[in-house]
């Protein structure tokens, strides 16, 4: 099993023509079915307010950037009169809310939470890779004693439910006034991160030819020198592809995200659905915040297509 | 070439090699020392973010304390909580519910990813393409998927029920997919499959790549008919992959909160309340820290209890 060819198209096997093309018409079906609800989502983003809510639903609509607008905005409710004597609207943004009998009074949290996500994501990502790469580096080449167990250990932390890992946690931050800070969630999504960083990374390594470190060796450099000039050149798009899997991991991440933060450190996922209007749930607002923070994933997503089998298997299938 | 759970350990690979002994020559740190350099910071932070923790919970899982209540002195009651958690009927239910949630939404995405991964390896025109796209969705956050979706969902505004309505006649305001009883457990069977269909299907997909042509050829040579082929040897061939999917899966499915926990938030009543949302409300609304602990331990050594059995039967039928 662990040895087998390379994928050809199957010579003699090779499916006809009208095989294909049926399905490929299946496949490309379901694959416009999937996708619907991601493009219905994106334009209610352009939707006005009363179109978002109509019923029946709306295909062809009147696009707007009012979901935009008050996504980023706080906005207050005034009478005609009040607006009547303003100084005329300097933005478009101005005049847009105005329409609606309303004023800007500022700008929403939804800024502070982006940079908080961004903040926490990238600081977990670059502390779970920087350790994750020593770790890896060290299994892959060194003779460690249980070494398997102390793998096996490193992946079972993923294997908590992240409630249940939620309630100890909550408790040692609240004595060590960690809860609700960017530093308490980077240091809980980095050893959250760090075993998946562990195990893609040995993957990454273990196929990174010896010999060159041997060379290098003989030639009178010491082993650091050996990791550093020979072995991590060699593992950068494996660092990258690992990078990416935690960051998305980290953006994505929700259970610790509430049940840990409650306002400075808060990230998008548990700020998007509590994004409301007058009445309810802003969905045009929503929607537009689903937008801004899914495009960054689809954009990795087509950049780590080659190692996406690795990332979600922990490296246990490889292409 | 492609490898699965590498049974391989590394210190058998140093082993094959003992040319490497060279680098225990070279001047510098020691290889030993580097090695436990390397490793020290990542054992120190796990032992501190996930292994401190899980002793101290182990610890309060044997208390009475509640964090609404925390005046009261910290008493100890031994497995009280346990046999508390095991004999009650609600929590049974719970798991019932995780159950069959984990079982269908497993089964239909392993359907619905391995009849995908079939097609897509026809290699038609464009397959890389439209591979990508079906991927996208499990790459989205699950908790902004599961408050994205209650807004298709919706029984008047959302394009769900319209589509439904437009196809059986049904009223699209006559039923709430998130909202009844019969419904809802579906519904989240339903957006699970949406999300992780795909994921089923890439690993299937590597698995049906891993056969080599020369085997069907042969398969060819013998007449043997496409339905005899796909039973005796795409399915065996693929069955380890397929397997390695269910486990992930199920692990993932049996952990579940954020997408149900925004969709439908475990309603109506408590139809689709998984043990996860169970713990939430037990741990962060009643603050039973002693109880919910408990519970946490016990959801913990279930699912490694289960993921030990599988991996060992996996790697039974890998050895095959």
């Amino acid at each position: 099993m662990s040895s087998v060819a390379k994928s050809t198209a199957h010579s003699i096997v090779e499916a006809s023509p009208r095989v294909k093309t049926f399905a490929g018409m299946i496949v490309v079906l379901y694959a416009l079915i999937a996708i619907l609800p991601l493009v219905w989502i994106t334009a209610t983003a352009f939707k006005s307010q009363s179109d978002a809510i109509a019923y029946p639903p709306k295909i062809i609509f009147q696009p707007t950037l009012e979901g935009y607008v008050n996504l980023f905005t706080v906005r207050t409710r005034q009478t005609r009169d009040f607006i009547a004597n303003l100084p005329p609207a300097s933005t478009w943004y101005d005049k847009l809310v105005r329409q609606h009998d309303m004023v800007i009074a500022g700008p929403s949290k939804v800024v502070p939470r982006f940079v908080n996500s961004l903040v926490i994501g990238f600081g977990s990502t670059f502390l779970a890779v920087f350790l994750g790469t020593l770790s890896a580096y060290a299994f892959s080449r060194f003779r460690i004693p249980l070494a398997d167990d102390l793998l096996f250990f490193i992946l079972s932390t993923r294997m908590m439910p992240p409630v249940a890992v939620a309630i100890p946690i909550y408790l040692m931050y609240r004595e060590l006034n960690l809860t609700d800070t960017r530093l308490g969630m980077i240091l809980l999504y980095t050893a959250v991160n760090v075993s998946l960083a562990v195990w893609l990374l040995k993957g990454f390594i273990d196929e990174i030819p010896r010999e060159y470190e041997e060379a290098a060796l003989v030639d009178g450099y010491t082993r650091l020198q050996a990791f550093r000039k020979v072995v991590l050149p060699q593992a950068v798009t494996g660092i990258a592809a690992t990078a990416i899997f935690c960051l998305i991991f980290s953006w994505n991440e929700y259970a610790f995200a509430v049940l840990l933060t409650s306002g400075d450190a808060q990230t998008m996922p548990p700020f998007i659905p509590f994004i409301i209007g007058e009445g309810g749930q802003d969905w045009p607002a929503v929607a537009a915040a689903t937008t801004l923070f899914v495009i960054p994933i689809v954009l990795f997503t087509i950049l780590l297509r080659k190692h996406l089998l690795r990332g979600i298997t922990f490296g246990a299938v490889r292409k | 070439m492609t490898t699965i759970l590498q049974s391989e350990s590394p210190a058998d690979r140093f082993r094959e090699q003992p040319s490497f002994r060279v680098a225990a020559r070279v001047r510098g740190l020691s290889d030993r020392t580097i090695a436990w350099l390397f490793i020290a910071p990542t054992i120190a932070l796990l032992l501190a973010i996930n292994i401190f923790p899980l002793i101290w919970m182990i610890r309060l899982s044997f208390t009475s304390l509640n964090l609404s209540m925390s005046y009261l002195p910290l008493r100890f009651v031994g497995l009280d909580n346990f046999s508390d958690i095991l004999t009650d009927e609600d929590v049974w239910l719970r798991l019932q519910t995780t159950a069959r949630f984990v079982v269908c939404s497993v089964a239909l995405q392993v359907v619905v990813g391995f009849g995908l991964a079939l097609l897509i390896n026809r290699q038609f025109r464009g397959h890389s393409f439209w591979t990508t796209m079906i991927l996208l969705p499990m790459m989205l956050s699950p908790a902004v998927v599961g408050n994205f979706w209650t807004l298709l969902f919706q029984p008047q505004i959302g394009p769900f029920n319209s589509l439904v309505g437009l196809f059986t006649g049904a009223a699209p305001s006559s039923f709430s997919m998130t909202g009844e009883v019969a419904l809802a457990p579906w519904t989240i069977v339903l957006v699970d499959t949406w999300m992780w269909a795909p994921y089923v299907m890439l690993i299937c997909l590597a698995g049906l790549r891993s056969i080599p042509d020369y085997i069907y050829e042969a398969a060819e040579v013998h007449r043997a008919s496409p339905w005899r082929q796909f039973w005796s040897i795409t399915l065996p061939m693929t069955l380890p992959f397929l397997m390695l999917a269910v486990l992930f899966r199920a692990i993932e499915n049996f952990k579940m909160f954020d997408m149900v926990n925004l969709l439908t938030a475990g309603g109506p009543g408590s139809t689709t309340e998984l043990v996860s949302i169970t713990l939430k409300r037990l741990a962060f609304e009643k603050w039973r820290t002693g109880y919910s602990s408990a519970l946490a331990i016990i959801l913990f050594v279930t699912v490694f209890g289960a993921a030990n059995i599988y991996v060992k039967v996996l790697n039974k039928v890998k050895q095959r």
